[in-house]
């Protein structure tokens, strides 16, 4: 009798105890998503490194460009504080999983390779590849088979798309890489490379700035086409959650084309940086 | 038995910085892929054994080094003389190269070469980097060269004065034999530093070790693997030029009583 009684009510408890612990599961996994620990600490960490127009350096010191609003607006409409950490862009990712910063906004393109080690979220943008070439090194050419040539030096930056498009399209080409688009443009401006590879707008400000050295090869069309998302650490639902309904947020109500045409049709912002 | 104890501390502090490296490897959530390093250091195709693109790098890294070890002691042997002889003018150049050079971050010294002076004197990339590192090593070079140098007693010089040798000869048989045995050690951490420091030449894509293990990285997010397997090879080469450097100075001693 008594150890019937120990077993019905060992059977009941056991059955009380599983909700008990699935819901302590989800608590745990709620409190530790890195959406709870930023609207804990009332900052939102972002990494990022300059291109333009995604991210620059403005005239008071701070940091201006299309990236820059994105995540000033995601941590505006979070109700925290934005902290923005410049990183090498070489070095991001490694920095977001040791825990530098919360998540990279940066116009970083999704790839397969990155989404092996970072969770994306839903495009906010898309940027496509171009060329900008030098007019006297790559005279005549005009499309993009025509750099496709083991004469000719190619540039892009380390670690970015650029790089691997160039790879991909361009493999008999001598390809050199840098770890900034100054210098990578410097290359092709001192008669170096014949050409480099990296988003628009890029090669397009450019060419209007160096008009006597440098042409639009593809005039002004990209050749590959790219979705940007917000990338953060694996395993962590609520966060991506929250950012992938953050991107359609923003997208039905226009915000996001709104502030995209800004930076990347219009050149009103070279006040802000000059 | 002191000796046993000594020999059980130095183990435990080994296995203890171990274990912090360890503790703080597994802490950072990192998901370590070590059995995809290999593939970089050697490639096994149709044809055999290949190098891979880690130790195609290491190649570029030795000839840079080599070709930079051999001109920075010229530079170093010349600046040296220049500082002690008796040429105002001489002496004058030297300082200004010497104070500019070891006063300016190597780095900065590399883009202001290859950015600046290399298209208008029109040099290629390798001599650009060989440049720039040779003339920073020459610097320190020089200073180790000359105090070998004044190392050498004075009755030296005056014993060859004596014999009526001119300065050059002086030089040549007696003083610059006799100050290599005193400039042997601090010249070979000297070239250390140099096999390091020629990871800075993958600023300007030069395809070295380290712009190879970045250019992995960049593809494949292999972060800390690569970059350890870098430096154990860094480590390697530069281990290997102590031994060389001691045996040589072995036999340098042999006929020293």
């Amino acid at each position: 009798m008594k150890i019937r009684c120990l077993l019905a009510l060992t059977l009941v408890l056991s059955l009380l105890a599983t909700p008990l612990l699935a819901s302590e599961v989800r608590q745990s996994l709620t409190e530790e998503s890195t959406l709870a620990q930023v609207v804990a600490k009332n900052k939102l960490r972002i990494g990022f490194s300059t291109f333009v127009p995604w991210a620059m350096k403005d005239k008071t010191g701070g940091y201006t460009g299309f990236e820059i609003e994105v995540a000033k607006q995601l941590a505006e409409d979070m109700g925290v504080e934005a902290e923005f950490v410049p990183t090498k862009w070489s070095g991001i990712i490694p920095a977001l999983l040791t825990g530098k910063f919360d998540v990279i906004i940066g116009g970083m393109g999704i790839t397969p390779a990155r989404n092996l080690k970072v969770n994306f979220s839903d495009p906010y943008e898309f940027s496509g590849m171009s060329i900008v070439a030098n007019s006297k090194l790559a005279a005549g050419r005009s499309s993009l088979e025509a750099f496709n040539d083991p004469a000719l030096t190619i540039v892009a930056r380390i670690g970015t798309t650029a790089a691997t498009a160039a790879k991909k399209h361009l493999p008999k080409a001598q390809l050199r890489l840098f770890d900034d688009e100054g210098q990578a443009l410097q290359e092709v401006l001192n008669n170096r490379a014949a050409a480099m590879v990296s988003s628009q707008p890029f090669p397009e400000f450019q060419t209007l700035k160096y008009a006597d050295k440098l042409y639009l090869p593809l005039a002004g069309k990209t050749f590959t086409k790219e979705p940007i998302g917000f990338a953060i650490r694996k395993g962590d639902v609520d966060f991506l959650n929250f950012l992938n309904n953050w991107v359609k947020f923003r997208n039905a109500d226009g915000w996001l084309q709104e502030h995209y045409e800004y930076w990347f049709t219009t050149q009103d912002w070279k006040a802000r940086i000059e | 038995m002191a000796d046993l104890l000594q020999a059980a501390a130095f183990v435990l502090v080994l296995i203890g910085l171990g274990a912090v490296l360890l503790h703080g490897a597994s802490g950072l959530g990192y998901n370590w892929q070590w059995n995809r390093v290999t593939r970089y250091l050697l490639i096994r195709d149709a044809a055999g054994w290949q190098f891979g693109p880690l130790l195609k790098g290491l190649g570029l890294t030795l000839e840079i080094t080599l070709a930079s070890l051999g001109l920075s002691l010229l530079i170093g042997l010349c600046t040296a003389l220049m500082r002690l002889s008796a040429s105002p003018m001489a002496r004058g150049i030297a300082r200004v190269y010497l104070e500019l050079i070891r006063n300016t971050p190597l780095l900065i010294q590399i883009f202001v070469l290859y950015f600046v002076f290399a298209p208008i004197l029109d040099l290629g990339r390798f001599s650009s980097a060989v440049i720039a590192l040779s003339l920073f090593e020459g610097s320190y070079a020089s200073e180790i060269i000359r105090a070998g140098i004044l190392a050498i007693p004075v009755g030296q010089w005056e014993a060859a004065a004596s014999l009526g040798l001119p300065r050059k000869q002086t030089y040549r048989h007696i003083i610059l034999p006799q100050a290599l045995r005193q400039m042997t050690p601090p010249l070979t951490s000297q070239g250390i530093s140099l096999v390091k420091d020629s990871a800075l030449v993958s600023t300007i894509a030069i395809y070295d070790l380290t712009m190879q293990g970045q250019q992995i990285i960049a593809e494949t997010f292999l972060t800390f693997e690569i970059w350890f397997t870098v430096a154990a090879i860094y480590l390697a080469v530069t281990m290997l030029l102590s031994i060389l450097v001691k045996y040589l100075e072995n036999h340098l001693t042999k006929y020293q009583h």
